[in-house]
């Protein structure tokens, strides 16, 4: 069976724009989250969002390549930069090998609602401009990064709500894995702009706690009110072990497991404790590994009261016996939705490259489900050598990802 | 509005929107082999011209125009049609 390693990562998040800044962030455990005023005016019942600034792409890439690049691509783009160049891939390679491209990301709203109105306002299409349509489609990240970085191999979005951007690494994984490719670029991107988040907001599942904002997502804790949207991207490059051994590039974790599921539940937006399970029990299975095994669970909780219980008690279920250290990184990000799967194996791979557990802040009261679980309240010192990582998303889709440290 | 003046706001969008570089703008410079204005970068000069100067420009109006001069005289036309 071909071993799939991981041999560059890149993050832009609320929490930091590389990963020297994220890790110390991480450690630190310092919340990104603020106060979008705009959504205010917009008409949001919360103004509360990870802020992520804007990347500066004007002497990175040319005007056509910006103009076609929504908000989620330029944090994509910078995070695949980030990446590529730890991976020691550079335009030469990227000119002359066939290299994947597989990102997840399930909206892209600001161009489809600035093309609407000024179809309203000027009564003609033509004037909408050159650069929406390759905004404002699903696959905008990775029809715009194939085009920047020379892709040759596969290439599409995943779109499976909060969970595509671990999806988007697991079926990666199972590419190189299958042989079908030696090196795939996965990853996943979020918008944050106003448009993003308002019909999500209008199902009030965000936190109203704006009386200080970085106490609002708190994942497991019993006073929680609700998620903290956020954004940014990340990007992982999978490759086949061999193939990364023989290029020189530094090796920074072995995947080893990835599990899915559906809920088969009638209910589009509520989650299921069993289909949780089994995508975890999957994982592990294909990983050949036990519960025991696993040293720590980023778990995917978001802060809303439904879905934090139903994965306490899925995470209970198959780890009572060893209780592995669990925090939820959204309590510092809020939650990275359609990223989020991608960039919280690149927060637990900081976590194991430099020995500690992120904490859980803002838990601070256990309710009846959380207080089964191990979960870290402070940065904890600990040796990890095996994490599995959860993303759930809506619709019922389930993903976990089982990564070891390279041996 | 003199050529003069067309040209001055022309080369302006030209080089501060389409990113095209100054000492390229010639007026005998080709639209597409010389300056590289490929059919997206038309549909964003088409936003542009309505907002600098007013008007929609038909691209059925475009087919003999070639090079920048001309691009100068049609848009001079149309200005000075109002």
């Amino acid at each position: 069976m071909r071993r799939v390693v991981i041999t560059g990562m890149g993050i832009y998040s609320c929490i930091g724009k590389n990963i020297d800044e994220v890790a110390k962030s991480l450690y630190e455990g310092k919340s990104g989250i603020g106060i979008d005023t705009l959504r205010t005016q917009y008409g949001y019942r919360s103004p509360l969002t990870g802020i992520v600034e804007r990347p500066q792409l004007k002497g990175l890439l040319d005007r056509r390549a910006r103009a076609c690049m929504s908000e989620e691509g330029e944090y994509a783009y910078m995070a695949t930069l980030e990446a590529l160049k730890q991976a020691k891939i550079g335009d030469d390679y990227l000119e002359n090998n066939e290299i994947g491209l597989l990102f997840g990301n399930d909206s892209s709203a600001k161009a489809v609602i600035e093309a609407h109105t000024i179809a309203l306002e000027k009564k003609d299409t033509t004037l909408i401009g050159s650069g929406a349509i390759f905004q404002s489609m699903n696959s905008t990240v990775s029809m715009n990064l194939s085009t920047i970085f020379k892709i040759k191999g596969i290439n599409l979005t995943i779109s499976a709500a909060c969970a595509s951007g671990s999806h988007s690494i697991g079926i990666g994984f199972t590419f190189i894995r299958n042989g079908m490719q030696d090196m795939v670029l996965c990853g996943g991107a979020q918008e944050t702009n106003v448009y993003s988040m308002g019909s999500f907001d209008g199902l009030s599942v965000f936190s109203t706690r704006l009386d200080d904002p970085t106490k609002a997502s708190r994942p497991f804790d019993a006073s929680r009110d609700g998620l903290v949207p956020s954004g940014g991207a990340a990007c992982l490059v999978l490759e086949e072990y061999e193939h990364a051994k023989k290029r020189g590039a530094p090796i920074l974790a072995e995947v080893i497991g990835y599990g899915f599921s559906s809920n088969g539940a009638v209910n589009i937006s509520q989650p299921n404790e069993t289909g949780s399970y089994i995508a975890m029990e999957r994982s592990l299975k294909e990983a050949h590994l036990q519960s025991k095994d696993i040293d720590y669970i980023n778990a995917h909780a978001t802060s809303t009261l439904q879905g934090d219980a139903i994965e306490a008690i899925a995470i209970d279920k198959l780890f009572s016996d060893t209780k592995p250290l669990v925090s939820s990184t959204k309590s510092m990000t809020g939650h990275e939705c359609w990223m989020a799967g991608a960039s919280e194996i690149v927060y637990s791979i900081l976590m194991m490259q430099n020995s500690f557990v992120a904490p859980n802040i803002n838990f601070e009261k256990p309710d009846e489900y959380s207080c089964k679980l191990n979960i870290a309240t402070k940065t904890t010192t600990k040796n990890i050598d095996i994490f599995l990582s959860n993303s759930f998303g809506f619709g019922g889709t389930n993903s976990a990802l089982v990564i070891q440290k390279i041996k | 509005m003199t050529r003069e003046e067309v040209i001055q706001k022309v080369n302006t969008f030209l080089i501060e929107e389409i990113e095209i570089e100054e000492n390229l703008l010639k007026e005998d410079a080709l639209l597409k082999e010389e300056l590289g204005i490929d059919s997206l970068d038309f549909v964003d000069i088409v936003v542009i011209v309505e907002r600098y100067f007013g008007f929609k420009i038909k691209p059925e109006e475009m087919s003999n125009v070639r090079t920048l001069s001309q691009f100068y005289d049609y848009v001079y036309q149309q200005v000075n049609k109002k």
